[in-house]
């Protein structure tokens, strides 16, 4: 007997459940191209107007999709390496040096991970308008950097108690600085950690919306999110077709993301060094 | 070069594991590190090397004092237990490391790698990374990289603990054998005395923090200073049997020995038999019962439990006819018996 068929049961029940999720996937792709009537799950001709955001403007307020797409981007890869490299050092300071007040400090990165980013968005926003960073990428890049650190932080702990001592020890002993010895020694045994650290601090940065709606709500410093909300928003006619294929855009970096770094994904899971 | 280590003290936190510990390596000497588990022979290589500081004493390379050295700037091959090789990089690079950190040319650390790896006998492995080896090889990598700055001393902490016997035994005489050729000054940590003596020019046996004794192998086989160092030595190990000193060794349990010359206490004491001193070879005069048989190849290994009380064994060719359950009456080779005062003391 398979493995298939052995648990062909939990198959069965996952895929009911599953279901409607996939209806309504495959629904945002297909009432992109083809407009069915309205109440009709019936798929009518092809028609690529609604992605017709891609070559223009959808009205003149606002800002080209490409501007948007790009500034997203920055705001998600400028975040993910920001929220890995402190990670990667300061991981390592927890995993390994023994500083004072080091089983306060691992608490409160559990509790600070806990904390609902929304409670404390009043405060952020008078420390933005204090700094002049409000409504700027910046800003939301910083603040989302730091929000996404205590989990970064904790992963990286995680990667780092995996290494043995012995491996540190023998290059102290085989002459390298401390230094050295993380750099050359110990950073290539947490490499799968820094990977999905990486790209998971690029997707939360991506799917952001709250920080970008709330402290930089200028357009020029729009993001997918925030531009999507906006035009849902502010479309008296409701244009299903648009707001679904904007949608689709939005999530296919995502999708293949996914589906290229899967691997180093799970690696976040396993926490071992063997990848 | 010679090594010496004078009052050395190491405590962790308000425990004091080493107290006053002195010792000198003879240059181009090997010599173990032999004790139980918490001895503190570990801590003292670690202090060797450099990863523990020394909270008193001093410790000297031939002349040169390098108490306050931090690891990086003393001269010291280490081989770990784990062998710690770094994965991620080749055999290659994991044996021209050091050489790298000192910035030499890759010419040089080239050539320097294949003098070494043929050495250790690994010359076709370079390309490999340490998890397509064998702990064997690993072990081999782990010594090249140890020895390829040339230290003034090299330090194995418990090299062949995790090897399979058979790996075990072939390690066990190239290590000693690389040793050799080097001609470099060695401290050996082990918790195996079978490893201690047959690998180490002299043994120093430790116990709670304390050297208690330091010689040669056989010096300290024949003559052991206490009762825990005869006890640790000797694979098997050596039978103890109470006993008291008069005209003659009374033991508890009613039989008597002649005393071993040379030996005029009298009263409370412990001997210590090993079992290669009792058998039907010498003689009668210890009846018993064997109890269990242990076939060991080329000999035999047999519990004895003596009459009114008391076990004591011995080890005979293979091929005596004895089993468990068969009545004995052996002798005891009176001269080798040990004594040992109550307090562990040898007499």
């Amino acid at each position: 007997m398979t493995a298939n068929s052995r648990i062909w049961h939990i198959v069965l029940i996952l895929t009911v459940f599953s279901t409607p999720l996939v209806i309504m996937y495959a629904y945002q792709l297909i009432d992109s191209i083809a407009q069915p009537d309205p109440g009709s799950l019936v798929p009518g001709d092809i028609d690529l107007s609604s992605w017709r955001f891609l070559w223009e403007r959808i009205d003149a307020g606002r800002p080209s999709i490409w501007a948007v797409t790009f500034n997203t981007f920055l705001f998600a890869s400028t975040t993910a390496i920001l929220v890995t490299t402190l990670s990667a050092t300061s991981g390592y300071a927890l995993s390994r040096l023994n500083m004072p007040g080091r089983p306060y400090f691992l608490g409160g990165l559990i509790i600070l991970h806990a904390f609902p980013t929304i409670t404390l968005i009043i405060a952020i926003f008078i420390i933005l308008q204090f700094l002049g960073l409000f409504d700027t990428l910046l800003g939301i890049i910083l603040v989302k950097a730091a929000l996404e650190l205590p989990f970064g932080v904790w992963i990286m702990k995680g990667f780092y108690d995996t290494v043995p001592w012995e491996i540190e020890m023998a290059g102290v002993q085989d002459g390298a600085s401390r230094f050295r010895v993380w750099g050359e020694l110990v950073l290539p045994q947490v490499k799968p950690g820094l990977a999905a650290l990486l790209i998971i601090s690029f997707l939360s940065g991506w799917s952001e919306f709250v920080l970008p709606l709330v402290l930089a709500p200028g357009s020029s410093t729009q993001v997918l999110a925030t531009y999507m909300n906006a035009v849902i928003q502010d479309d008296a006619t409701a244009d299903f077709g648009l707001f679904k294929a904007i949608g689709m855009f939005y999530s296919i970096p995502v999708i293949i993301i996914y589906l290229v770094f899967q691997k180093q994904l799970m690696n976040i899971y396993g926490g071992g060094t063997k990848g | 070069m010679e090594l010496r280590l004078e009052k050395f003290t190491k405590r962790f936190g308000g425990l004091t594991v080493i107290e006053d510990m002195d010792l000198t390596v003879g240059s181009g000497e090997m010599i173990a590190l032999l004790g139980p588990s918490g001895c503190g022979k570990s801590t003292t290589l670690f202090a060797v090397c450099g990863i523990h500081k020394m909270n008193g004493g001093r410790l000297f390379f031939g002349d040169r004092d390098v108490t306050t050295l931090p690891a990086q700037e003393r001269s010291v091959g280490v081989v770990f237990q784990n062998y710690a090789l770094y994965p991620h990089m080749t055999v290659e690079q994991n044996i021209g490391f050091p050489l790298k950190v000192q910035k030499r040319a890759k010419a040089d650390i080239k050539k320097e790698v294949a003098r070494l790896a043929d050495l250790v006998q690994i010359g076709e492995l370079l390309e490999r990374r340490p998890a397509q080896l064998s702990g064997g090889q690993q072990q081999r990598v782990a010594l090249a990289r140890a020895l390829i700055r040339k230290p003034d001393v090299l330090l194995l902490d418990e090299p062949l603990a995790n090897l399979d016997a058979k790996l075990r035994l072939e390690m066990r005489s190239e290590i000693r054998r690389i040793q050799r050729e080097t001609g470099i000054t060695a401290i050996l940590v082990t918790h195996d005395q079978v490893e201690a003596m047959s690998m180490c020019d002299r043994i120093a046996l430790m116990k709670d923090g304390q050297i208690v004794q330091l010689g040669t192998p056989k010096q300290m086989y024949s003559n052991p200073r206490s009762q825990f160092v005869a006890g640790f030595l000797g694979n098997p190990p050596i039978s103890f049997l109470p006993a008291t000193a008069g005209k003659a060794l009374s033991l508890a349990n009613g039989h008597s020995l002649t005393r071993p010359a040379g030996l005029d206490a009298t009263g409370e004491l412990v001997l210590g038999i090993r079992p290669e001193h009792f058998g039907p070879q010498y003689g009668q005069g210890m009846q018993g019962e064997v109890v269990f048989v242990e076939p060991q190849g080329r000999e035999e290994l047999i519990d004895v439990r003596l009459d009114g009380g008391g076990d004591i064994r011995s080890i005979l060719p293979s091929g005596t006819p004895i089993k468990a359950g068969d009545r004995i009456d052996w002798g005891v080779a009176s001269d080798s018996i040990l004594a040992f005062a109550p307090n562990g003391d040898r007499l």
